[in-house]
């Protein structure tokens, strides 16, 4: 199997995270690979693995899209595992919005060929926005399956499940597809000593728009179908009242409510 | 002023609140018109009457249900076409999210997710990296596809009804899209969805395996329930119920925040709730710091006795 998986480069949310320059873009420094796309990987790793792993000619693509900085997503999915790695970066590309990221990542998985699987995390953990996936199914015209909690392949055919405020759903798909998982679905590794080793041995494919057929024009501020025309830092919230229950802090709760027309 | 098509989707017997605010938004930004997926009611059909609606528009297909979000999107798009669309409004659940993706390629539209409040320009506005910026964002290209988040738009009918017209949007074929193959219903708790409640009370760790107390609080104040992930990974509740960065974005009127340290994480999920209540017997939980009102104390103390002088007052 080829199977693709989409690691992004995102600041790590354990810390503040900051908008800047005249597009509000995210400050990326400080960045990590997304906690979300890991659930991704470890998905990839155990399809391949049932399959005999890469001595089978199963593959495992880390795919990033992003600033030089990016290429560390990349070679943590490479210490995690995966065979190979791809980094798709120009400066044409700084600023796009999910519209021209779904562009740029379709034209570098046709340019990759053959790939029967396309997995990614359920959102990026800075822009949140999920609209990825979906874009990226839309523009390779190839069926999709979000939020994954289960992911089974057979031959040809991929069964999931999915779990919804009001159903879970089994659905089918025939492969080639693109597939979102969530944080459910299982729990990703860590890199051992070993796999860190390994890592170093491993090639990493850097890619321009130029080698993936894909025109400046449409990426990046220009290419974006939205733009952020001002953001503003909200102040942090401050602490209010904090009182210590002397056998009555339930009622005096209750006041509080009360005062502040909620109940 | 825009033309506006709102997508709402199998509203059963009758609307939700979350689709009554995007009809309330859509009628503020121009002339709605409603592309209904699933039967259209008597019930539903009044309402949309009463909140203004022009036109309905309802599929050629009757099997959208039977596929994963990519038959909707393409109907969502063809309606937008046939009603000359500057603006679709979904709302913001992940299959709304999933459908405004592809309906945004399909249309060569910008989209923009977790909208709450858009400006007679269409400039929408929406809180960004956990909520500690408010941006202000625009499509640039002439048809825009947002989606509005709940309790943002106070529902409101029209000042007077409308009578509206129903036409078919012929669904154009997909390629290739997933296929529902069994779907379970869930038992319904009888309390308001998670995403969309005006009061959420959420327990954590502190919780001790115990849910009782949060739930009789939550029923009290007529509330959602929520969990921090480390309740949910537990098993003490389910994972429907996680509030936090891997799980749902709340911002309702009141939070309380039961037994949970207030992690990042959990953090995330909802510090753009209006007014933040937190129970801890940790005086040193980061919560506190975020919280309009800390108790420092036991939540089986607390909230048993919160939840009776409630029952007490409303009697």
């Amino acid at each position: 199997m080829k199977i693709v998986v989409l690691v992004k480069h995102v600041p790590d949310a354990q810390f503040d995270r900051h908008l800047n320059g005249a597009g509000n873009t995210v400050d990326r420094d400080e960045s990590i690979l997304s906690e979300l796309d890991e659930y991704a990987l470890e998905a990839a790793l155990q399809l391949a693995e049932a399959r005999g792993g890469s001595k089978a000619g199963n593959q495992v693509i880390a795919l990033s899209m992003g600033p030089s900085g990016a290429v560390n997503a990349v070679k943590k999915a490479l210490q995690m595992g995966a065979t190979e790695g791809v980094h798709v970066t120009d400066d044409a590309l700084a600023g796009s919005d999910a519209a021209a990221t779904s562009l740029a990542l379709a034209a570098a998985v046709r340019h990759l060929g053959g790939v029967d699987l396309v997995l990614t995390g359920m959102a990026s953990t800075d822009g949140e926005t999920s609209l990825v996936p979906a874009q990226l199914a839309e523009r390779l015209g190839l069926p999709q399956v979000t939020f994954a909690s289960t992911l089974e392949v057979d031959g040809g055919r991929l069964t999931a499940r999915r779990d919804a405020d009001t159903s879970s759903e089994t659905v089918e798909a025939p492969l080639p597809a693109v597939v979102s998982v969530t944080d459910q679905i299982n729990e990703p590794r860590y890199p051992n000593f070993k796999g860190i080793i390994a890592a170093k041995r491993k090639s990493i494919t850097t890619l321009s728009l130029a080698d993936i057929g894909v025109d400046p024009a449409q990426v990046g501020f220009a290419g974006s179908w939205t733009s952020v025309a001002s953001a503003e830092q909200r102040p942090p919230r401050t602490a209010g009242t904090i009182i210590t229950d002397e056998g009555d802090a339930g009622i005096k709760l209750v006041d509080f409510l009360a005062a502040q027309k909620l109940l | 002023m825009a033309k506006v098509l709102v997508f709402i989707d199998n509203p059963g017997a009758s609307l939700k609140k979350s689709s009554l605010e995007l009809l309330t938004l859509a009628r503020s930004l121009g002339g709605s018109t409603v592309a209904l997926n699933g039967d259209l009611s008597d019930g539903v059909a009044a309402t949309l009457a009463e909140y203004g609606v022009g036109n309905i528009l309802r599929p050629s297909a009757q099997d959208l249900d039977d596929f994963l979000v990519a038959p909707k999107a393409a109907y969502v798009a063809a309606a937008a076409e046939a009603s000359g669309a500057g603006i679709v409004l979904l709302d913001n659940s992940p299959e709304g999210k999933e459908i405004a993706a592809r309906v945004g390629i399909r249309l060569n539209a910008g989209v923009i997710t977790d909208v709450v409040a858009v400006d007679g320009d269409g400039t929408a506005h929406k809180s960004v990296l956990a909520g500690s910026y408010s941006t202000a964002c625009k499509a640039t290209t002439p048809v825009s596809v947002l989606t509005l988040k709940a309790n943002n738009v106070i529902p409101e009918p029209a000042p007077a009804p409308t009578t509206p017209e129903t036409a078919t949007v012929d669904v154009p074929a997909v390629a290739a899209a997933a296929r529902i193959t069994a779907r379970e219903q869930k038992v319904a708790s009888g309390r308001p969805d998670l995403t969309d409640a005006r009061i959420v009370v959420a327990g954590g760790r502190g919780m001790d395996g115990d849910f009782g107390p949060v739930e009789e609080l939550a029923d009290a104040l007529g509330a959602a329930v929520g969990a921090s992930r480390a309740a949910t990974d537990a098993g003490w509740i389910s994972h429907d119920a996680q509030v936090g960065q891997t799980g749902k974005t709340v911002s309702p009127q009141l939070y309380i925040s039961a037994g949970i340290s207030g992690a990042i994480q959990q953090k995330a999920g909802m510090q753009t709730s209006q007014v933040i209540v937190a129970v801890n017997k940790d005086a040193e939980s980061p919560v506190f710091e975020i919280a309009d009102f800390g108790i420092i104390g036991d939540v089986f103390d607390v909230l048993p006795q919160a939840a009776a002088e409630i029952k007490k007052r409303k009697g």
